[in-house]
């Protein structure tokens, strides 16, 4: 059951990219291309995807999971280094390529080759992330 | 007139529909980086079956779409390998450091009225855009 339910939430996440055009990395340049042509498409993709997430942790008030243990405990609230510098990395990334990790493994199937690298190289930086994360933890801690 | 903000909602409540299965369904918040990079590091060993079946659908779904109904859809990636290697570094380095990426903090942390969550959104995508305002319209490079 509990690996039903992961598959459908990972099948109705790659539909919805599918469908949004969120797999076509102009679509999220052109959102981000605020000098260029701009496309709004992104906002309705987010605002979207919003409303029922935020239904859903409404839901959650007073009840458990369907398959039993807890939900995810209240976000933490202070802005630390690792939540800016990592946005900021990321947020290059993602400007210079348009695929952010969702849209790229949902366009693995038909992404071709340059898919196929920009996977290789994120499992790469995700490998390097630990050590990273520990250094400005420690810099973090010392000051 | 321009009907791809259309799709764009009705993708996105799709999306939101995903993560809310996700949700109350196991008590997961529903994001990529979170769930590949678990699998990638180890810190997700204990419940890799379920990161796996979650991936499969992500992947198998537009898959399935592709073959069947829709066009072959064109991902428009830029053909410069360089530029592709060094972005998917960043993003995943960022992802992980920062825990979270588009879905995680963008769709799962606004949702929940986090304010972590709707920092890294602003920071990503003022960064995004700052990036590809240097390199597509000062530079020319992308």
């Amino acid at each position: 059951m509990r690996l039903l339910l992961s598959f459908s939430s990972g099948g109705l996440f790659g539909l919805g990219l599918f469908l949004s055009g969120m797999t076509d990395t102009q679509k999220v340049q052109g959102w981000l291309d605020i000098f260029g042509a701009w496309d709004p498409t992104l906002a309705f993709v987010m605002g979207g995807a919003i409303l029922p997430m935020a239904l859903a942790w409404q839901l959650t008030r007073g009840r458990a999971p369907l398959v039993g243990g807890s939900f995810p405990a209240s976000p933490r609230q202070e802005l630390d280094r690792r939540l800016i510098i990592g946005s900021v990395l990321f947020g290059i990334g993602w400007g210079l390529a348009g695929l952010c990790p969702g849209p790229a493994i949902a366009s693995l199937s038909y992404g071709g080759t340059g898919g196929i690298i920009f996977i290789a190289a994120l499992l790469i930086g995700m490998m390097a992330a630990p050590p990273f994360a520990q250094r400005l933890d420690r810099a973090a801690a010392s000051t | 007139m321009n009907i791809d903000w259309i799709w764009g909602l009705i993708g996105g409540v799709l999306i939101g529909t995903g993560g809310a299965v996700y949700l109350l369904g196991n008590g997961r918040i529903m994001g990529a980086s979170g769930i590949l990079g678990g699998l990638i590091d180890g810190s997700g060993r204990n419940n890799a079956a379920e990161r796996l079946a979650f991936i499969a659908g992500v992947v198998l779904v537009p898959l399935v779409m592709w073959l069947t109904v829709a066009e072959a859809p064109d991902t428009h990636l830029t053909s410069n390998t360089a530029v592709i290697v060094a972005a998917g570094l960043l993003v995943g380095l960022g992802t992980r450091i920062a825990n979270g990426c588009t879905s995680g903090h963008g769709v799962c942390g606004i949702s929940r009225l986090s304010l972590r969550g709707l920092i890294a959104t602003v920071i990503y995508i003022l960064a995004g855009g700052l990036t590809l305002a240097l390199f597509r319209h000062v530079w020319g490079l992308i």
